[in-house]
């Protein structure tokens, strides 16, 4: 007995609270958003999506908040955490070392519902860049054999694969910021995914979609895609490979 | 519009804290390129003061011989040394040199592109900018 109220005290101890900001906006009925404010206890492992799902379960179910897998997989939970695009399940409480967590909607998303935003255009020109194989023949037809890749070849863009689609670089970059019909880190990076597949033939097909007024060119290697990048992936080398062919550095 | 998209704004891409040094560079190439542009469109208009003939030429040069004019001439050799470095590290980066190689990404994902070349290349453009100030100052308030 005398163990267990050891170990309930222990655990009362340790329980720390932080300050949870929640920005609160209904583009149907309000006319800018305000921050709710919530007290949650944290342990060293609790994310900032579990903290929030603290919230709606004991403060206020209304809160809107997308998320699937918990485990950076999904993409669903990115959001703006005390200022930078972050995943929520991906991101400790215990690491962002402040008594206050502010989450906003990601920037340069349209808003659906306070955290959750519309990826919409995000989707769309990740599908303009033809995020698929390009060739004439296929491998579903019944004498064909796989389309035989090296070790070496699969490690040129493996990387690029790793993209869950989560948008934080679109949040992060600063042609976004102001330029909403550029075609964005996300979808420019896959345009390399592609482009760098050794089974791949549509080279020059992806290079004149990308090679228009608001493509490519208006990437100005700031490189804050690659920084807020929870999988990898590093947009801002694919991008400067893909302007690398237009440009004539690499054939 | 600006609030149904929620774009960060000018605010957003004008603010140098969040994303490291690549930022930080991405933002004073900006202001040094704009300042540039403007101190060129300035040293047409001074220079044509010569049309005035000599006594207009001088006059007009007497501007720059006063501190304010000092400090400014300063600030324009700072603009055009850390704009013509970084310049050539960024025309190098867009053709894809010196930005790393693909490979399996593994935690903590530190990303290639934003490596130690890149990284030197801005520190020397923020630090020869910083030396030929000194210098010009020097050559200029050491008359
Ligand atoms: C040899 C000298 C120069 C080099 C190597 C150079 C290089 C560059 C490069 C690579 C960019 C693109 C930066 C980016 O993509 O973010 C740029 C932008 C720019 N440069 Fe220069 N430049 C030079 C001289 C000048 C001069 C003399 C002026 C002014 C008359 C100037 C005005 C600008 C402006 C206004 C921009 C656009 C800034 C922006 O929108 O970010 N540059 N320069
Ligand atoms: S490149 Fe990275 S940050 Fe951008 S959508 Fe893909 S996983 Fe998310
Ligand atoms: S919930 Fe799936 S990435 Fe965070």
């Amino acid at each position: 007995m005398a163990q267990v109220s050891s170990i309930a005290e222990e655990q009362a101890s340790t329980l720390k609270t932080i300050t949870l900001r929640i920005a609160r906006y209904n583009p149907e009925h309000d006319d800018s958003s305000k921050f709710m404010e919530f007290n949650v206890s944290y342990e060293k492992w609790t994310t900032v999506l579990e903290a929030i799902l603290d919230v709606k379960k004991h403060h206020d179910h209304s809160v809107a908040v997308r998320y699937s897998c918990r485990q950076a997989t999904c993409g669903s939970c990115g959001m703006m955490i005390n200022g930078k695009p972050k995943l929520a399940c991906f991101t400790k409480i215990s690491e962002l070392n402040s008594n206050v967590i502010t989450v906003e909607p990601m920037n340069n998303f349209p808003i659906i519902r306070d955290l959750a935003v519309k990826f919409e255009r995000l989707f769309d020109t990740h599908q303009k860049i033809k995020p698929y194989l390009i060739r004439d023949d296929t491998e579903l037809e019944s004498d064909a054999k796989e389309f035989l890749q090296s070790p070496k070849e699969l490690e040129q863009y493996i990387q690029f694969a790793n993209c869950i689609k989560c948008g934080l670089c679109n949040s992060a970059c600063p042609t976004m910021a102001t330029d909403s019909s550029f075609v964005g880190p996300q979808a420019l990076a896959q345009a390399y995914r592609y482009v760098a597949d050794s089974r791949d033939k549509g080279k020059d097909s992806r290079l004149k979609i990308i090679d228009e007024s608001h493509g490519i060119w208006r990437c100005h290697f700031a490189g804050s895609c690659s920084q807020v990048c929870p999988k990898g992936v590093d947009p801002a080398m694919g991008i400067q490979f893909l302007r690398g062919y237009l440009l004539g550095f690499r054939s | 519009m600006t609030h149904d998209e929620h774009k960060e704004g000018i605010g957003g891409m004008a603010n140098p804290t969040r994303y490291g040094i690549e930022r930080v560079a991405y933002w004073l190439m900006r202001l040094s390129g704009l300042g540039l542009l403007a101190y060129f469109v300035a040293h047409i208009y001074e220079t044509s003061n010569i049309l005035r003939g000599q006594v207009g030429w001088n006059e007009f040069l007497e501007l720059t011989q006063t501190t304010e004019g000092h400090i400014f001439l300063a600030l324009v050799i700072a603009m055009c040394v850390f704009h013509t470095v970084n310049g050539v590290r960024v025309m190098l980066g867009h053709g894809g040199v010196g930005v790393g190689k693909p490979a399996r990404p593994d935690y903590p994902y530190d990303p290639a592109s934003q490596n130690y070349r890149h990284k030197i290349g801005i520190y020397s453009a923020i630090l020869l900018a910083a030396i030929a100030t000194m210098y010009g100052l020097a050559v200029m308030f050491g008359e």
